[in-house]
């Protein structure tokens, strides 16, 4: 399907808003004013940004990894509010108590970071529960990393949403790691054999291509809205970073991730892409390249001036009330 | 008033919570059985104990849904759709199934309103079989409560009643935090006073089922009623024994047990869970550390022992707080002497 010059513009500036907010956070990391652990999504941008540009803030639901920060993005979360949140101030999106890997926006359907491996399926079938009892048209996006794969909740989330036909989109990013062990070594079969286990249509794309994810997820959304139950995508993605920063990423051969960044770069891939066949001109995705450095450049620093959570904070929010 | 048991109350509670709230679901295994069956897929079952009997032949599949047996995805799908706009009634058929889900109440349910800043509700039911009697083992058997009971962003209820179950089940779908509504199977055939219209039991409220000024007796779920034998048993001797009924472990009514250990000054508290980190030592703390100087006997804890749940009855018998443990240790604290 033929995208429109804005929906080109408007993926683009998605996918280099996460890898601009990712490697930046690289730099803050090393300097230590970073709190917490770091999980980096650079690399992954078109799986995010494919799906995620065909979903409705108020209805459909994304529920995302501990690599979540480029879903976050992709689903519209404030930029600013999550840089805040990573820096756990006040003015995060979850008032600094969530931190990296739990950020969650509701409002912009987003359940939330999910700092256990396979946590949030059994969420996202809940929320793709919702929108068929309540009939709104809504569908729910399960992010699972390949490490997930081999957890039992998503075996469960899947046969569940086949068994009550809901409407969810499995999106699996296969990054060839789960943490520092191959998903070769640790993933048995293929992650789309098992969505034929279930009887559900899976298929696999590349990664780096923005185009390739797009169409997938198209038309596994428009089944799923559609009262055609869910179904699986495999994503083939490309890790740029370790598990996490100040992982020193032993296990990987010493040019692999070069190799990533010259030769599956999505955002290099995106832009020869639209430029070769003259939809859009390098100009205007220059002048998105400076508008997002310069939004990062603001986000970073605001955060860093932003005011702690106020020592009430530490009691507040555990329930809506509790005598 | 009528005179119903504690399985009708709580079965009352969900059909007219379902029928003033269309987002009340209720979701688990055999909720309504029979889905797929060769007999023609009609309601088989409301329940492995028959609590939700009726409700799917009233609401229909869509809104009473036979899960498979998969409890990581019922606790977890209960969870994502109380956060997305149902108020879901999910059950854990018993509790000592929370071994293999427990990431999804603790880990997720319980933590969404903290981690997300305060701007996530979650109207989560989760509904489950506690407690030993029926002999049914070591994994069908345990009091977990205090295991529940634990955990910052849960509220954990084990009512003692028929009009407490009802009450606190109401109360439990129309609440915004995720609540755990703990139901003994000692107690689902007991019979008692239940109105007919709905109603609310606040949470956080012990209550006297006896007032005394000799003795306290502390209890919740099953237990209460062994309490209430005893204090019934002692008043034959001329003791005044009161006997508090928590109701509710999280949020825990510790003004109500410090007045009546403070009045009585000697306490003994009642749990049918494990002793070690369990609600008698939780109880026993509090009190100690807030009225020790009113105390005129060292507190007392009769608890389960710091072993599974046998599955032979005679041991099982010997595994549970009874009537004649509790009046043992009772007398003891009646009669110490400082």
């Amino acid at each position: 399907m033929q995208l429109s010059r804005e929906e080109l513009l408007s993926a683009y500036r998605r996918m280099r808003t996460i890898r601009e907010f990712e490697e930046r956070l690289n730099v803050e990391f090393q300097s230590g004013t970073v709190p917490g652990f770091l999980h980096l999504y650079s690399g992954q941008e078109a799986i995010a940004v494919g799906i995620c540009e065909q979903l409705d803030d108020d209805r459909d639901y994304i529920g995302s990894t501990h690599r979540g920060h480029g879903h976050c993005i992709a689903k519209g979360v404030d930029v600013k509010g999550m840089m805040n949140e990573i820096y756990c101030k006040s003015t995060g999106v979850c008032g600094g108590k969530g931190g990296s890997m739990h950020i969650a926006d509701l409002d912009k359907g987003m359940l939330g970071a999910n700092a256990i491996v396979g946590g949030a399926p059994p969420l996202a079938i809940g929320a793709a529960l919702t929108a068929k009892t309540l009939k709104t048209g809504g569908v729910a996006v399960p992010f699972i990393g390949d490490g997930a794969t081999n957890q039992g909740t998503v075996a469960e989330a899947m046969n569940m949403a086949c068994v009550l036909n809901l409407p969810v989109v499995f999106m699996f990013e296969n990054n060839g790691y789960a943490e520092f062990t191959a998903a070769s070594y640790a993933t048995a079969g293929s992650i789309e054999a098992r969505a034929e286990a279930y009887g559900m249509p899976g298929t696999t794309v590349d990664g780096a291509d923005f185009f390739a994810v797009h169409e997938a997820a198209r038309e596994a959304i428009e089944r799923a809205r559609n009262g055609g139950g869910p179904s699986c995508i495999e994503a083939k993605a490309y890790r740029f970073w370790g598990h996490f920063q100040g992982d020193p990423q032993v296990y990987r051969e010493k040019d692999e991730v070069k190799n990533l960044r010259e030769n599956f770069d999505c955002l290099k891939n995106f832009r020869t892409r639209v430029t070769e066949a003259a939809l859009l001109d390098g100009d205007d995705l220059d002048a998105i390249d400076a508008e997002v450095l310069a939004l990062i450049d603001e986000a970073v620093t605001e955060a860093k001036a932003a005011p702690e959570p106020s020592p009430e904070a530490l009691h507040e929010d555990v329930y809506v009330s509790y005598q | 008033m009528p005179v119903i048991t504690f399985r009708e109350a709580i079965n009352q509670a969900l059909r007219q919570e379902m029928e003033r709230d269309e987002k009340v679901v209720l979701m688990g295994e055999d909720v309504a059985g029979g889905a797929g069956g060769s007999a023609g897929g009609d309601e088989a079952a409301g329940g492995v104990m028959g609590v939700t009997a009726g409700l799917c032949t009233q609401f229909g599949r869509e809104r009473v849904i036979d899960t498979p047996i998969t409890e990581s995805a019922i606790m977890g799908m209960g969870a994502g759709a109380a956060l997305t706009g149902l108020r879901p009634v999910a059950e854990l058929m018993f509790a000592d199934f929370v071994g293999v889900c427990f990431d999804q109440i603790y880990n997720q349910a319980a933590k969404f309103r903290y981690m997300f800043g305060g701007k996530a509700r979650t109207p989560l039911v989760i509904k489950t079989l506690v407690g030993a009697g029926m002999g049914a083992g070591p994994q069908h058997s345990q009091a977990i409560y205090p295991l529940l009971t634990m955990v910052p962003g849960l509220k954990v209820l084990t009512p003692s009643n028929p009009y407490d179950a009802k009450g606190m089940m109401i109360q439990a779908i129309r609440d915004d935090d995720p609540v755990i509504f703990c139901e003994h199977k000692m107690l689902l055939g007991m019979e008692g006073e239940v109105p007919e219209e709905a109603y609310t039991v606040e949470f956080g409220k012990a209550k006297l089922t006896r007032e005394g000024s000799d003795l306290t007796l502390i209890s919740m779920s099953h237990m209460v009623n062994h309490c209430n034998t005893v204090a019934d048993r002692l008043a034959e001797d001329d003791f005044s024994v009161e006997v508090v009924d928590v109701r509710t472990t999280s949020p825990l009514d510790t003004n109500a047990i410090l007045e009546s250990a403070r009045k009585t000054g000697r306490v003994v508290v009642v749990d049918e869970a494990n002793p070690m980190c369990s609600m008698a030592s939780e109880i026993s703390s509090i009190i100690a550390e807030h009225a020790f100087e009113d105390l005129d006997a060292p507190i007392r804890k009769v608890t389960a022992p710091h072993t599974p749940v046998p599955a032979n009855p005679t041991l099982e018998a010997l595994y549970l707080p009874s009537p004649d443990k509790i009046e043992m240790v009772a007398r003891e604290a009646l009669e110490y002497e400082l």
